[in-house]
């Protein structure tokens, strides 16, 4: 574990340098600890692959204090606690509409379309973390077959809703917003809805599987 | 009481001082580029300083009220008027039922801001009344304004007004120096890499907005060659891409990045850095910190005292 400060007001946990599901483990076990003191003090805190992010208000807290607690989170063995996962299930139109880069992945994977479908909606992904715009959860878990590289050009404008990948990574995009990855599909579900109390249909350490739908029952669940 | 949007400017949103609590959902705090102009100008009127106002970037709106109403103007300076009067900034003005407020181009800086007694009656979303506009939410519909637009604002009962000590707001604005801390992979860089960000100026670009400010200048070579992994990214971050040209990320930022962060911008001079307009040079000094809190600590005092009694 190595901790850096990386402004007045913040500090950066990293506890490795690699993606992987150990990483994973560690920092979800770091951040749900650190969530669970509930210090009013620290105003944000932000895993990702392997760190966490700790903002605080610096006029109540300092780099010190915020160290101190961090190491000794770790020195109670943080990393043995259990902690139940949550399995979401998100609904997927692979029609040509919706992802209009299933084409470009089924060549670049030199394996028919259909078996792109069926490969990305067989897998179980894990959310690493959310990030990139509210509600965009970094998924780790696309089978190897499936990595194709990011689009050359971004598009301008992604629908909310686009299932997409982009080398080791699948997402959901939860607005519309610009976006650089393959898109292939589009889910019916609202994947963020700021007007709830969990905004985010996603969240940190939980796990994820895709299931195809068709065009008619996408139509008939969609979510204004 | 209603506010009619007749222009809304290039983009003006309402800004509270942000949400917090929510960036590992992918959320950036957001709220107002110049917490401490958008503090200075709730206080004036008598609101918490925490109160929804207007954030007009780079020019003003027009406003017509439809009651008489107190409000304030701070931030970059900008010809304002109410009913063809000028209205001056950095105090509470009183505007006349059916009168109407025209804020011009600003002068200096890129933000002004617009406080009205009482605060402006925006339903708050996880604690803020903020526009995001990349969540496409707060504010209203989480959007600038647009013309025809209707605001209202909330009675504000019992709220006295204050008055700036004289010179105070010119205390503010503008220095041309922002001071940083070193960044999380400071150790990415060596000397020549600090050099360059500290001994040249920097050209803000007009790709610039409230995500964050692109900047030309001396480009900063970084001695490490690997891809960082992507990682939660603090307010102010000063990330160098592998062209070298800096970019300080801001209150709408992305909450996570993959670019090496060679310095951040300290908490007292992050509304210097939202009042950073295109084209304008930008210098870089570096501070310890411990100078930083202690910096932020005499800020906060500062605002306790600017005000007459």
């Amino acid at each position: 574990m190595n901790i850096v400060p990386a402004s007045d007001s913040s500090l950066l946990v990293v506890l490795g340098d690699a993606v992987s599901l150990d990483n994973h483990e560690r920092v979800m076990s770091l951040f749900l600890a650190l969530q669970r003191l509930n210090d009013p003090r620290m105003r944000n805190l932000h895993p990702a692959y392997a760190s966490v992010l700790i903002d605080f208000d610096p006029l109540r807290m300092s780099h010190e204090e915020a160290t101190t607690l961090v190491e000794n989170l770790e020195a109670e063995g943080l990393a043995q606690c259990e902690r139940p996962v949550n399995i979401v299930t998100i609904p997927v139109c692979y029609d040509l509409e919706f992802g209009p880069d299933l084409e470009n992945v089924a060549n670049h994977a030199k394996i028919p379309e259909r078996e792109v479908i069926q490969l990305h909606s067989s897998a179980t992904y894990r959310v690493h973390f959310l990030g990139f715009t509210p509600g965009f959860a970094y998924l780790g878990g696309l089978p190897e077959a499936l990595h194709a590289p990011r689009l050359a050009r971004p598009r301008k404008h992604v629908p909310a809703g686009t299932v997409a990948i982009a080398g080791s990574q699948a997402g959901v995009y939860p607005v519309d917003s610009p976006g650089g990855w393959q898109l292939i599909g589009r889910t019916p579900l609202r994947v963020f809805n700021p007007n709830t109390t969990r905004p985010a249909l996603l969240g940190t350490g939980d796990l994820v599987k895709f299931s195809a739908i068709d065009r008619a029952t996408f139509d008939a669940t969609v979510q204004p | 009481m209603a506010i009619h949007v007749i222009q809304p400017g290039p983009l003006t949103t309402v800004q509270d001082l942000g949400r917090y609590g929510y960036s590992h959902l992918g959320i950036s705090p957001g709220g107002a580029a110049d917490p401490l102009a958008m503090r200075v100008a709730n206080l004036l009127v008598g609101n918490p300083e925490n109160a929804a106002t207007l954030e007009m970037t780079l020019a003003g709106a027009t406003l017509e009220f439809d009651e008489e109403s107190i409000v304030a103007l701070t931030g970059g300076e900008c010809d304002c008027r109410i009913g063809g009067e000028t209205a001056p900034m950095w105090q509470a003005v009183r505007v006349l039922a059916r009168k109407v407020l025209t804020c011009g181009g600003l002068k200096t800086g890129a933000r002004l801001y617009l406080a009205f007694q009482g605060g402006l009656d925006v339903y708050p979303i996880m604690g803020s009344a903020s526009t995001s506009l990349a969540g496409h939410f707060g504010g209203v519909e989480g959007r600038g304004l647009r013309k025809g637009d209707l605001l209202s604002v909330r009675k504000g009962s019992n709220l006295r007004v204050r008055t700036l000590m004289p010179e105070a707001a010119q205390e503010l604005y503008p220095r041309g120096l922002v001071r940083v801390t070193r960044g999380a992979q400071h150790d990415w860089f060596g000397p020549e890499a600090f050099d360059a960000l500290l001994s040249s100026p920097y050209t803000v670009s007009e790709e610039s907005n409230r995500s964050g400010l692109r900047l030309q200048g001396e480009p900063i070579p970084s001695r490490v060659r690997s891809q960082l992994l992507t990682e939660g990214v603090s307010l102010g971050a000063i990330q160098v891409p592998h062209n070298g040209q800096p970019i300080i990320l801001f209150v709408d930022q992305q909450t996570t990045g993959g670019y090496p962060k060679i310095a951040n911008v300290i908490s007292a001079d992050m509304h210097h850095v939202g009042q950073l307009r295109p084209h304008e040079l930008v210098r870089f000094a570096e501070v310890t910190i411990p100078e930083a809190v202690r910096l932020l600590r005499e800020q906060e005092q500062w605002l306790k005292h600017i005000f007459q009694h």
